[in-house]
């Protein structure tokens, strides 16, 4: 009981200094760049932090340490996916986005193309990659929640994600970029405070041995030397291992077609700075998954995994928690108590900052790019359109509250991959057809975007994931004719196939003209938007 | 996006015709597409291996540290490797030329259309 006091009041805490930070920015929005990208005035170093903060969501935070807890070795290697994807970002768009758009994704889209379809489609691909994650952490944040508190009632889960979903609609309502930023810089250094703290913890246990630490670990699962080698849970036969290279597919393609790292990158004031905030973050989260791997293996030799244990009935993630308080000096120990709170508290922390950067991007792309763009054609004030993307995000955010009590049944890493390999194969191909080839039209990024997403979801929606199998969504019924979990591998191509036959097909356009200024903006910065000067 | 001020665009294309922006560009794309090509291939070598040639990485290098690990580790420092060649390599070989080209734009009448008070 002790424990879950302490939880809470820490809980509380950082309700309290999130929501005390949004009633700052509050104060400090007056233009549409303050609420959409933050006035463009966070440094490299800040944006890093919150790109960091953005990323390391409760999936990769509980999920990573987790499967690694469980499966060893494999649960690893999503956190190199996760964290090689950031080079795509680096090399290829961060910079050349920030020159050419102003607030989303399809700024820069609709820099050489016809404004209302490739608007239309951008928004949507946003929206449903948005939705896509906001679920699997808000689904995440209920079961989690419930876990440390060490109650399992579905009337708690309900009650968490209805106020996780509270708590969001006012981060970005009032606080908008500014303050959903500033929420995520928090965050992020907690988070890599609490884990640096629990991986110390851990190295001390093994005389900062890396080998000891990982056979203590094997020793422990029970499995030996398998558990550190690849084959416990990906490629066991022939469909999985390209399951595996699908899933591997992608998370390295996917982080740079994410909506809402995307827009993080409008907040600083010049490319460059766009640049060190990339680099920041690639220094952060390469850190905080070389920590997972401390606090996975650490997990599996000091904590109990086996069957029925909590870890496993968990699907690990109560790994770290549990860790925590192992390390802290067991359960019912003072120390242990602290640190099992205070890493539930971080856990709590990711959770509120990931879903608002989430619920901003989609608010933004409502109001940006359907509402002043499709619906008025650019015949809006900056006030209208801001008032419509603070409407858009309550709207969003009773939206994932309802969608999110029903979706509890499903997969939060499924929820997440799925996100991965839609931006992947709809967003992705589209900005790289945009920056680097001339002859790309309007008609080859509709195709791209929506060819794109139609064959991830549509994919899926074919899969073992829904249908077929007894860990199917409808294990009852069969119509899986797609053999893999995760639609990558064929759904990039398509994505890629579709922009490049829509382009052949839809002939010559004026905009090829407007792509030598996109060119020009995008690599020198001449004519980008410029900081806020207050 | 509304449309730039009018004279913008003969602007951009002025800064397009210059040698210094040809040779910004192919500075550019000299250093990101050998990158990315060899950071996608030893990406998706790690993915073949880890599939494909289990004997490999089962194989143990020092106490209970396999191929595998270390395998997954180079990952990592691969990662932080380019990328700090390529913070190196901008700074020295493409900002130069971007901000001598973007002030040329500026002083040929600027375009910061933000909202400054």
């Amino acid at each position: 009981m002790n424990n879950q006091v302490l939880i809470v009041v820490l809980f509380l805490a950082v309700v309290a200094l999130t929501l005390g930070i949004t009633i700052w920015a509050s104060r400090q929005n007056r233009s549409a760049a303050d609420y959409y990208a933050g006035g463009r005035s966070f440094s490299g170093f800040q944006n890093g932090l919150a790109i960091g903060g953005d990323y390391m969501s409760a999936a990769s935070f509980l999920g990573i340490s987790g499967s690694i807890a469980l499966y060893g070795y494999d649960g690893f290697l999503y956190s190199i996916g996760f964290l090689v994807a950031w080079l795509v970002a680096l090399l290829l768009v961060a910079e050349l986005l920030r020159n050419s758009g102003r607030y989303t994704m399809a700024d820069q889209l609709a820099y050489r193309m016809k404004q209302v379809p490739v608007r239309s489609a951008a928004a949507l691909s946003t929206i449903v990659v948005s939705i896509f994650y906001l679920l699997a952490q808000m689904v995440g944040a209920g079961s989690l929640v419930s876990l440390l508190l060490g109650v399992d009632s579905p009337a708690l889960k309900n009650t968490v994600i209805a106020v996780v979903g509270l708590l969001m609609i006012i981060y970005v309502t009032f606080g908008g970029m500014k303050g959903t930023t500033w929420v995520q810089i928090v965050k992020a250094v907690l988070l890599m405070v609490g884990s640096l703290l629990i991986s110390l913890l851990v190295l001390a246990k093994f005389g900062f041995n890396l080998s000891a630490l990982l056979g203590a670990a094997a020793e422990r699962s029970g499995k030996g030397e398998a558990f550190l080698q690849p084959g416990q849970l990906y490629g066991r036969d022939l469909v999985g291992q390209f399951d595996f290279l699908s899933l591997g597919l992608a998370l390295v393609l996917g982080t740079a077609g994410l909506p809402h790292i995307l827009i993080r990158f409008y907040t600083t004031p010049t490319a460059k700075a766009a640049r060190k905030s990339v680099l920041w973050a690639i220094g952060l989260i390469g850190s905080f998954y070389l920590m997972t791997l401390v606090l996975g293996f650490g997990a599996a030799a000091l904590v109990e995994t086996g069957q029925g244990s909590p870890v496993a009935t968990s699907a690990g993630n109560v790994a770290s928690p549990l860790l925590a308080e192992a390390v802290g000096g067991g359960e019912g120990s003072l120390g242990g108590s602290v640190l099992l709170a205070l890493i539930s508290a971080v856990a709590f922390a990711t959770i509120l900052a990931v879903v608002a950067g989430l619920t901003l991007t989609s608010a933004t792309s409502v109001a940006h790019d359907l509402y002043a763009t499709v619906w008025k054609k650019g015949q809006v004030t900056e006030k209208q359109e801001v008032r419509t993307a603070r409407v858009a995000a309550i709207v969003i955010g009773v939206v994932a509250i309802a969608l999110a009590i029903p979706a509890q049944s499903l997969n939060i890493a499924f929820l997440v991959a799925l996100a991965f390999a839609t931006a992947a194969s709809a967003n992705l191909p589209t900005l790289i057809y945009n920056l680097f080839w001339r002859r790309f039209n309007t008609r080859g990024a509709c195709w791209s975007i929506y060819g794109g997403l139609i064959a991830s979801v549509g994919l899926v929606l074919f899969s073992p994931v829904v249908s077929g199998g007894p860990r199917s969504l409808i294990p009852s019924v069969d119509f899986a004719w797609f053999p893999l979990n995760n639609p990558g591998l064929v759904s990039i191509p398509i994505g890629f196939l579709c922009g490049y036959l829509g382009t052949l097909l839809g002939g010559r356009e004026a905009g090829e003209d407007r792509y030598t200024e996109l060119q020009v903006r995008s690599l020198t910065g001449a004519g980008a938007e410029k900081a806020v000067q207050h | 996006m509304s449309d730039p001020l009018p004279g913008t665009g003969e602007r951009y294309a002025a800064l397009a015709a210059r040698p210094e922006f040809t040779e910004l560009r192919r500075r550019y794309l000299r250093f990101v597409v050998p990158a990315t090509i060899t950071f996608m291939a030893w990406y998706v070598l790690y993915v073949a291996c880890n599939n494909w040639a289990r004997g490999f990485m089962n194989q143990q290098v020092v106490g209970h540290v396999n191929v595998a690990v270390v395998f997954g580790l180079l990952q990592f420092v691969s990662t932080f490797g380019i990328a700090v060649l390529y913070a190196r390599y901008s700074t020295r070989r493409l900002d130069p030329l971007a901000e001598q080209l973007n002030q040329e734009f500026e002083s040929d009448g600027g375009t910061g259309r933000e909202v400054r008070r």
